[in-house]
């Protein structure tokens, strides 16, 4: 495949410490569909690292290009922003697709405003029929929005685990980008990693979770769950407001920015079901959810729904076991 | 020193709402001060609290309504408020570059050394007008972070961002900047009584855009928001009815026919 067409999207690939996260595969399968409906081509970028490792793995069906930026190991803000506006300087494409992975959040917005391009963030589906359409959340996923684009070129972040992955081989030119960053200017230095959430329970190893939110109210009514924990045997875990109250151990968060646990069984009580949450448990082999709001996203992927209070539901759980 | 602390007034939906034109029906809306928000208040104060001369400002876009929710951040120790308003801001849907252009407007009056915002916002969760404002201010930044140090000389921060999956990157950021502030960074104080009462005598100022020194121009927004949809329930879950004795014991059920309890 030759790649000298109009560039109809640029996506940028999301990766650290040394691999490709999911969301890269992910974006060109959107990237894709949204290039078929502009009429033009698929080039990726992919900054810092093992660029031409990477490039070869982002070699997958339906991408014309990829461009590689040979700076840096890893992701820094300042480095990702300057060379994707440079990118789209060169390229000028009509979209600017980037994930709405933490990093992502932490330079797209600032691309966005440097090239004065309109940003859609953390979309869940794009459409273009003359104009962008992107489906979003809102409200805590409670609705969809539509939102419209009127202008182009235009930038948009796309949520992960919306769009399946592209694996299938490709055929596209892998190009070195020539950019030179003057990384002393920068106004960041990343200095390095520290791995957190470790802690005497390993929720992910647990085949029933009686996983509890910020539904129980008062950290004195937690007792209520240690008591079906205890008569149910089951390992406690939790959404991230408990850990954050400080009420229980971060090695107990389940989500995005805690531990992906796939159990036999997940009782969910008392959570919505944010999609940080839903994240790090959507995989559990059966998910039962006990929430008194009948529209709570968490019944959206439950196997089981229970509308009811909590405070009603899980001593009559209790009793049971006894 | 100079903190400023952005402060959005968001709305979150009832259990059961209706929905009017492109948002949910104003009679199912509640509103109260951002999550994130609250958190951005406490590092500000906190930062405050231990730097000898520094002042606490919160911004706020939003309609007189909102006033209530400053009050809450007032009460919690930020010193003045700055509140955007005016005709052509109501009657305009902003989008993130023209929220940047009003918050770089009061950052451009208010000179700070520090701007802190929540990573998002829990109603429309763009999570995109922090960073934005930096670029656009020309300060250094970094989102999603859920620990901030200054150094003694208050040039640079020392900031952990949150990653997915239990990992932190450790970045160093020069002043002046923008932190999008992460939830858990801090434990939020409540007001107290003599908070509270003190707020009341705390400046609200209000500044519209020609107080700006901007013209209509700038609340043009590109990105607008054309339909809402109360998403068709993709559930395939089977609910059980009855009183709380019945749905307990089908769960018990489900929870023994899975083999996860025992006999
Ligand atoms: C970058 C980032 C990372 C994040 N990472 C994570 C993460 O790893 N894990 C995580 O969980 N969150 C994470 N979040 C936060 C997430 O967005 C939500 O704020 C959080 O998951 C909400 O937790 P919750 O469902 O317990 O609380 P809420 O959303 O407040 O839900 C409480 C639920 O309890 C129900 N309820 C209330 N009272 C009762 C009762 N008496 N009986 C029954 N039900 C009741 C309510 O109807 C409601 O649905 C992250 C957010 C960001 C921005």
């Amino acid at each position: 495949m030759s790649a000298d067409g109009d560039v109809a999207v640029l996506g940028v690939a999301d990766h650290r410490r040394g691999e490709l996260r999911d969301v890269s595969f992910e974006l060109v399968t959107a990237c894709r569909e949204l290039a078929d409906a502009v009429g033009g081509e698929l080039h990726l970028a992919v900054v810092a690292g093992d660029v031409e490792r990477f490039a070869e793995m982002l070699d997958v069906e339906g991408v014309d290009a990829v461009h590689t930026v040979d700076e840096g190991e890893e992701f820094n803000h300042d480095l990702y922003a300057a060379a994707t506006a440079a990118l789209v300087e060169e390229l000028d494409p009509t979209a600017l697709v980037m994930p709405n992975s933490v990093n992502g959040l932490d330079y797209a917005p600032a691309v966005a405003n440097a090239l004065d391009l309109p940003l859609v963030s953390d979309a869940v589906g794009l459409s273009y029929d003359g104009g962008l359409e992107a489906t979003r959340e809102m409200y805590g996923s409670k609705v969809e929005t539509t939102v419209a684009v009127d202008e182009e070129p235009f930038a948009v972040t796309v949520r992960g685990g919306e769009w399946p992955p592209t694996d299938a081989p490709g055929e596209a030119e892998i190009r070195p980008f020539a950019f030179d960053a003057d990384e002393s200017a920068f106004p960041s230095r990343v200095l390095g990693f520290e791995e957190v959430g470790g802690g005497d329970v390993d929720i992910a190893d647990a085949e029933f979770l009686v996983s509890i939110g910020r539904g129980i109210e008062e950290e004195e009514n937690l007792d209520l769950i240690y008591d079906l924990v205890e008569a149910t045997g089951a390992t406690l875990s939790s959404s991230r407001p408990l850990v954050d109250n400080g009420w229980l151990d971060p090695a107990r968060q389940v989500g995005q920015s805690g531990k992906q646990v796939t159990p036999d069984v997940y009782l969910a009580i008392g959570i919505s079901g944010a999609v940080q949450h839903v994240a790090g448990m959507k995989g559990s082999e059966t998910i039962i959810a006990v929430n008194d709001d009948p529209n709570a996203p968490i019944f959206d992927i439950a196997d089981y729904g229970v509308v009811g209070d909590l405070f009603e539901v899980v001593p009559a759980l209790i009793e049971q076991f006894e | 020193m100079k903190i400023l602390v952005t402060v959005k007034e968001v709305a979150s939906a009832a259990d059961d709402f209706e929905i009017e034109g492109t948002d949910i029906d104003e009679r199912y809306l509640e509103y109260d001060l951002n999550e994130w928000d609250d958190y951005a208040v406490e590092a500000g104060v906190r930062i405050a609290e231990a730097t000898d001369d520094a002042e606490v400002v919160s911004a706020t876009i939003g309609p007189e309504r909102a006033d209530e929710t400053v009050r809450m951040a007032l009460a919690k120790g930020v010193d003045r408020a700055v509140r955007v308003w005016d005709d052509d801001i109501a009657a305009a849907e902003l989008d993130v570059a023209a929220k940047t252009r009003l918050l770089a407007a009061v950052a451009a009056e208010e000179e700070p050394d520090l701007i802190l915002t929540g990573v998002q916002a829990s109603d429309d969760g763009y999570g995109a007008t922090g960073v934005s404002l930096a670029d656009e201010l020309g300060f250094g930044w970094a989102a999603v972070v859920n620990q901030l140090d200054l150094d003694d000389d208050l040039t640079t921060a020392s900031v952990h961002r949150e990653l997915e999956g239990g990992v932190e990157e450790l970045t160093e950021v020069d002043l002046p900047a923008v932190f999008t502030i992460q939830t858990g960074i801090n434990e939020p104080r409540y007001a107290s009584l003599r908070g509270i009462r003190q707020a009341q005598s705390k400046e609200i100022a209000v500044r519209g855009l020609a107080d700006l020194g901007l013209d209509a121009g700038a609340v043009d927004s590109p990105v607008r928001r054309t339909g809402m949809t109360e998403p068709e329930t993709q559930s395939d879950a089977t609910y059980f009815d009855g009183d709380a004795d019945e749905q307990a014991s089908r769960v018990a059920e489900v929870l023994r026919d899975r083999g996860v309890v025992g006999e």
